[in-house]
């Protein structure tokens, strides 16, 4: 793969490094690989919550793998973001529990208070709504969203309008 | 695996099998049928399709018996109520979204998920909604993409993992949005890339340029063995009235396995361009169709009234066995000392001593079992797909490969040591100080003179301890050597090498008969079989030096791209009064030189035999008639004989003209010296020396005029000039978008790149191309400069003249 790994990727800042290099003291030397959802997650993160091919391509670099594998990871997982999204991730979880606990309510007025639709972001790159999120596991806590991987359970309209005022 | 056998029962039948074998592979042996998508004999089993669910008794679910290892006493149904229910649920599952477009498919008439449909699929679909469509991709000019037809069964991703070395497909998206693809817009750039048109089970990946122009059902299939390359893979060739419409792989374990190079695939696309498809004369300066008997007598003619010592002929050694013999008889007869087929040699000082014929010296089947190999002077890659694709495997089962080369070449394959430098004779010289360090093997002292004190690395040192460690260590030496003005030293160091560490030497030639051509005796030095011959003549080198010649004959060549020196060929053709050609192609090149073309028959339109680099025969008979009037090489050349009044030139067949030459072969007493001359070396060091390299697709004739090849990425970088970065940086040439290359009197403007894969000091400058056909020397030294673009230059030539 030299010829590809010699066009231009982007360089990974020294902390998603410091990231990455930590994650492959988990796996044997010659399984680099194994550390890729790790190292996509950390690029994800430092990148403002997506992920782009050029970055892509670096995490490639970096653990011997083809871009293609890398890109085969990150448009599997749904937490891995492929296109650019807002900087604050918002999943409503819409699953059975929380559904019939009032869920639909609370994503509607969510749709609402933000002005987008499930699977947009905001027009000032503050928010991005997730498409359709499968169960999250909180099912005690229902209605429940997630925000930038934080639980916040037992939701009413006036709770999820407090969190979302909160974001930066 | 263990060696336990195991007995099992298939439908009733007691089969016996190895313990811990893949179900499928136990039925496929037997003859039992199981339809199947993903299991492929050749690649790791991904068992995603379903569609080999059988009955196994004790199971509580059907299993997948590309996926289910044998057992003692296992009670297999494979066409029960419970194995063809759950076969036939699979298949409706597999046609919910394909898009049953069959009518439009290429694939129809040759498609797996047709042919099993028709036995597993129900005729009415209970699936509403509507169906997924994907977008197609681009991937290049020889694979075609209809992606809503791809049933996911990730054949062609795991071919390049597994066989191809470079994984550019995949698997993106998941489970309804699952696509393959490239995620990015680019080409899939493999030399076996093609192959993934015979895995896809559907009409997903077809062959582009064969694309809409013929059904399977109107094909003749012809068994036939490409002659592209020295493997000589086999394959079909697919016909329809009469013309070759496409190639695909043949089966043959000992060569080729299951794959082709595209190369073999789609090198018959340039078949039918630039034909010469009538005798031609040049009379008076002006050229004419004419009579074949016109056109012989006309030749004949020529040939009589020569001084047969200043006359030269040169056959291409991708020519048949058939007519390499015919053509050294014609030679013979007439007399003419002055015969070769080495122009792509670039050192003739130890003919003498050279081997029989540059051959591997062990099989390419065995080369798996080799566990050191050393590769000097070849991207054999792309020269040898094959031998590439055997020696990775022998690198994945763990044997240790050391590379010597003027590039790093980006093998597939894993490569322990690798030196790469624009000198690879002082590498090779400082190896060979290395293994007469650690093996105290004594060196003829004139071979210690030439190499001197070659500086000795540390890398140098472990490729030593590498090749005398092995047990089967192999020293192999390609045309990047081959073409080199030193390569006699070159060879008598790798021979040294490999006494020294007990391994095998052998050689990588490109050329198709390079073996046979050897054999058959179109040599100057050597009769057929390496015997004796009581007149030597001049060889390539000599013939193209020397400013008297008058006459040539030439077979197959297009000189002015085949020699090692290009322009010295030109010059010494243009200088020459009577040029006979027997070609099937022409070109304008070829109509200033030559003064007679006889048209003879393409590889695809004539019988022939090809002895591979291995030593093995291989023939097939003509697919097609030869276009136009042209004739079958061996015929032209009879008939040339008895133009001239040769004595037994009454051949009736082509069998009669091989089994001569095969009894020539066998009844010859080769008497080649063992010790051969030390000559230093005749290269002198520059601070530039070109990377002459033959493109895999300049190779013969119908390859260069093949049109999908040239428009892949590797005929595109072909004719681009690449230096490495701090070479373009010390010439000041950063940022120009083209330069010129001069070397004596020939210049060339190509678009210049950056490879940071190149040895500093080396300017990759492909030879085999008209662009670069006024160039010398293919590893001499050049100059590079900037270059205005090509429209520029043009002008200026136009002016100049």
């Amino acid at each position: 793969m030299a010829q590809t790994s010699r066009q231009p990727v982007a360089s990974l800042s020294s902390h998603v490094m410091a990231e990455i290099n930590e994650a492959l003291k988990r796996y044997p030397e010659d399984q680099k690989r194994s550390a890729v959802q790790s190292a996509l997650h950390a690029v994800q993160h430092d990148n403002g919550g997506y992920l782009t091919v050029p970055l892509m391509d670096a995490v490639a670099e970096v653990l011997g793998m083809a871009p293609i594998e890398v890109y085969e990871v990150a448009s599997f997982y749904s937490m891995l973001e492929t296109e650019p999204v807002g900087r604050h991730s918002v999943s409503v979880c819409t699953n059975i529990s929380c559904m019939l606990r009032g869920a639909d309510d609370i994503l509607a007025h969510v749709e609402q208070r933000l002005g987008i639709k499930r699977g947009e972001s905001t027009a000032d790159g503050k928010v991005y709504l997730k498409c359709e999120e499968e169960c999250l596991a909180a099912c005690a806590g229902a209605p429940m969203m997630m925000v930038n991987h934080v639980y916040h359970e037992n939701l009413t309209p006036e709770k999820a309008d407090e969190i979302l005022d909160g974001l930066e | 695996m263990s060696d336990e056998r195991v007995t099992i029962e298939v439908d009733g039948r007691k089969l016996e099998a190895e313990k811990g074998e893949m179900l499928i592979s136990v039925t496929d042996a037997a003859g039992i049928s199981i339809p199947r998508f993903c299991y492929h004999k050749k690649l790791s089993v991904a068992a995603n399709c379903r569609m080999c669910l059988v009955e196994v008794e004790k199971a509580p679910k059907p299993l997948p018996a590309c996926a289910t290892p044998v057992m003692d006493g296992m009670i297999v149904h494979t066409r029960s109520e419970k194995a063809v229910d759950a076969q036939k649920g699979t298949m409706e599952f597999l046609l919910i979204n394909h898009p049953l477009d069959c009518p439009i498919c290429d694939q129809g008439g040759e498609c797996e998920l047709q042919d099993l449909s028709l036995g597993y699929g129900e005729g009415v679909s209970r699936f509403n909604e509507g169906k997924r469509a994907v977008r197609d991709k681009n991937i290049g000019p020889l694979i075609a993409t209809d992606m809503t037809r791809c049933i996911h069964c990730t054949r062609c991703v795991r071919f390049g993992d597994e066989i191809a070395g470079i994984r550019e497909l995949g698997a993106t998206g998941r489970g309804e949005h699952m696509e393959i693809g490239t995620y990015v817009e680019r080409s899939v750039d493999s030399e076996m890339s093609g192959n993934v048109i015979d895995l896809c089970p559907v009409g997903a990946l077809t062959n582009k340029p064969y694309r809409y122009t013929a059904r399977p059902w109107e094909l003749i299939q012809h068994a036939m063995v490409a002659p592209h390359d020295s493997v000589g893979s086999n394959i079909f060739l697919h016909s329809r009235r009469g013309r070759v419409m496409r190639a695909v792989p043949r089966d043959n374990e000992q060569v080729n396995e299951t794959w082709i190079s595209d190369r073999d695939r789609y090198g018959h696309f340039g078949q039918y361009e630039q034909r010469l498809e009538r005798p031609m004369l040049r009379e008076n300066a002006e050229w004419r169709e004419v009579a074949w008997d016109t056109a012989l007598s006309a030749a004949a003619r020529m040939l009589r009234g020569v001084d047969a010592s200043r006359m030269g002929m040169l056959a291409s050694a991708g020519s048949s066995l058939e007519e390499l013999h015919l053509f050294r008889r014609l030679a013979e007869s007439l007399r003419c000392p002055n015969l070769d087929h080495r122009l792509g040699l670039g050192d003739f000082t130890d003919q003498e001593t050279a081997p029989l014929f540059p051959a591997l010296n062990c099989n390419i089947a065995s080369l798996e079992q080799a566990d050191a190999v050393l590769i000097v002077g070849s991207n054999v890659r792309k020269d040898l797909p094959i031998v590439h694709h055997r020696l990775r495997k022998a690198g994945l089962r763990g044997a240790r490969i050391a590379v010597i080369n003027p590039a790093d070449f980006d093998f597939r394959l894993p490569v322990a040591h690798q030196c790469v430098a624009a000198d690879i004779g002082q590498e090779l010289a400082g190896l060979t100080n290395a293994v007469a360090e650690l093996t105290g093997t004594p060196m003829a002292l004139n071979l210690r003179d030439a190499i001197g004190k070659a500086p000795v690395t540390e890398q140098h040192r472990a490729m030593a301890k590498m090749l005398s460690e092995g047990r089967q260590s192999m020293v192999l030496t390609g045309a990047l050597a081959e073409g080199r003005q030193d390569y006699s030293l070159l060879r008598v160091l790798a021979d040294y090498i490999a006494e020294a560490t007990e391994a095998v030497v052998g050689e990588l030639p490109v050329a198709a008969n390079a073996a046979g051509a050897a054999l058959a005796g179109v040599l100057p030095h050597r009769g057929p079989g390496g015997g004796p011959v009581d007149n030597p003549g001049l060889h390539a080198g000599e013939m193209f030096a020397r400013d008297d010649m008058e006459a040539f004959v030439l077979m197959g060549l297009e000189p002015e791209l085949d020699a090692v020196d290009a322009a010295a060929a030109r010059k010494a053709l243009r200088a020459a009064d009577r040029v006979v050609v027997l070609t099937a192609y022409q070109s304008p090149e070829m109509l200033e030189y030559a003064d007679v073309l006889l048209p003879i028959a393409a590889w695809p339109e004539s019988a022939g035999t090809w002895i591979n680099l291995e030593g093995r025969w291989q023939g097939h008979q003509g697919a097609v008639a030869p276009v136009g009037e042209a004739r079958p090489g061996w015929k032209v050349l009879r008939v040339l004989g008895n133009e001239l009044g040769l004595n037994g030139f009454d051949y009736v067949s082509p069998e009669q003209v091989l089994d001569e030459a095969r009894t020539l072969i066998s009844n010859a007493e080769p008497d080649i010296p063992v010790t051969a001359p030390v000559v230093a070396s005749a290269l002198r060091p520059s601070a530039l020396m070109r990377l002459g390299e033959v493109s895999l697709y300049s190779t013969d004739p119908m390859v260069r005029r093949a049109a999908p090849l040239q428009k892949t990425a590797d005929g595109v970088r072909a004719r681009q000039l690449a230096m490495h970065p701090a070479d373009i940086d010390r010439l000041g040439l950063a940022g120009a978008e083209y330069a010129e290359v001069r070397q004596g009197e020939g210049r060339a403007v190509m678009p210049l790149v950056a490879d940071e894969a190149l040895a500093e000091g080396c300017v990759r400058v492909c030879a085999g191309l008209t662009e670069t056909r006024d160039l010398g020397q293919r590893f001499g030294a050049v100059e590079v400069v900037a270059a205005e673009g090509p429209g520029a230059s043009t002008a200026r030539e136009q002016n100049q003249a």
